[in-house]
């Protein structure tokens, strides 16, 4: 019975949830477009989100890029077809891994971080204390970092295939011996700017407004206590995962990138 | 405060650099064309065009001058192709267009044949002379028919 009583508890609690975030979503649309608008705390979370992630996002997508070059080698190798390495490594990097990967480490780098600091301000009454002075807090906390992080999405994802690119391209071409003429026209052939490019960079930029309503949104909903903090930057990371990955397939199916 | 500056240059690059990986990925790599050199359209009709796609490679003694930028049906029910090509080309009007694979089962591509008449093709101009794709299902079918038939009369 009361493994019955849990289930109805978690239903409820998740479509709670989903309104919650909904409402949270209008109310940052509605403080993003109308004045003031917060250039400076925007400019701020654009150094902390993309900035700081830089480094962590260009060793990840070299590292991915190189192990594809070595795996579709192999694969490749045995019908013959290492010529078509470039697309193999440029299609899986610029349609699927690059977004998704790029959206995950910024999940855990930037996403959970944003968490934690909206939570610790939440758990020592510093929203409460930007009310008193009648200052939205979804306007100066939430809103600059939402957006902020939808912005450096589609900029760090493109930076991840780029790093993935030159990688595949060091192991393809320095390691395992393809022809740098035959890698760069397989890999040019076959990359669509409609098709992939511009598709690559949409699913970046969805990650993006995904991950930061979620990271916002945990924040702004923490129990004010140390351990709740900790329990909302948990949740941002499985929540904010798990949605990435959902979304990954619907924009797949829908759109076909 | 002090920092501020700083951190606002540190943005800057790093907005420049992901911008710059974006426009690298769009123009090098998604071909993207950006103006560019001029291009020009023909047309080609064909019986069959087999697995030819938009996108695939155009090739004049095997150098790509251009790409098959899209495949519709006409009036009377033939492929199509429209042929994006380097404008700077001088194509006789006695050009003929095939569709060729590369290797037994690779992609296929179109291969134009230059004529020697002194008229040159303008754009959007029609190349008359086409050799339609070899279907090798349909070889295969042919050549068992054939051999089938044969001992039939025998």
């Amino acid at each position: 019975m009361t493994a019955l009583a849990d289930l109805g508890f978690a239903a409820v609690r998740f479509v709670t949830d989903l309104g919650g975030l909904t409402r949270f979503a209008a109310q940052i649309g509605r403080a993003a477009l109308a004045p003031p608008l917060r250039v400076r705390q925007f400019v701020d979370e654009l150094f902390k989100l993309g900035v700081l992630s830089l480094v962590i996002i260009c060793v990840c997508g070299l590292a991915v890029g190189m192990v594809l070059s070595l795996q579709g080698y192999n694969t490749l190798v045995r019908f013959g077809a290492e010529q078509s390495l470039g697309a193999v490594v440029g299609l899986s990097l610029i349609r699927e891994l690059g977004p998704v990967l790029t959206a995950l480490l910024a999940t855990g780098r930037a996403g959970s971080a944003t968490t934690a600091e909206i939570g610790t301000m939440v758990a020592t009454e510093q929203l409460d204390a930007l009310r008193m002075m009648s200052v939205d807090p979804i306007d100066l906390v939430a809103t600059p970092r939402a957006l902020a992080m939808t912005a450096v999405m589609p900029l760090l994802s493109a930076l991840f295939i780029v790093c993935g690119l030159f990688g595949g391209y060091l192991v393809g071409v320095g390691l395992m011996g393809v022809d740098a003429g035959s890698y760069m026209s397989s890999l040019r052939s076959a990359v669509d700017f409609h098709d992939d490019v511009l598709g690559s960079l949409l699913k970046a930029l969805i990650f993006g407004g995904l991950v930061g309503l979620i990271a916002t949104y945990r924040g702004h909903t923490t129990v004010p206590t140390s351990a709740g903090v900790g329990a909302a930057t948990t949740s941002t990371v499985v929540v904010a995962s798990v949605s990435i990955l959902i979304f990954d397939y619907f924009i797949t199916a829908l759109w076909g990138v | 405060m002090s920092r501020a500056p700083v951190r606002d240059l540190l943005v800057g690059l790093f907005v420049l650099a992901g911008l710059g990986a974006v426009a690298y990925l769009s123009l090098s790599v998604g071909g993207l064309s950006y103006g560019g050199p001029a291009r020009m359209a023909l047309y080609a009709d064909f019986d069959e065009i087999g697995g030819l796609k938009p996108r695939a490679q155009v090739v004049i003694s095997g150098v790509k001058v251009g790409q098959v930028s899209s495949i519709t049906l006409d009036e009377s029910y033939r492929a199509r192709v429209r042929l994006d090509l380097d404008a700077t080309l001088k194509l006789p009007i006695d050009t003929s267009a095939s569709i060729m694979t590369a290797g037994l089962l690779g992609d296929r591509y179109v291969s134009l044949q230059v004529g020697g008449d002194d008229k040159l093709l303008q754009p959007g101009d029609q190349i008359t002379m086409t050799e339609s794709a070899v279907v090798l299902e349909r070889v295969i079918g042919k050549l068992i028919y054939s051999g089938s038939d044969r001992e039939k009369k025998q």
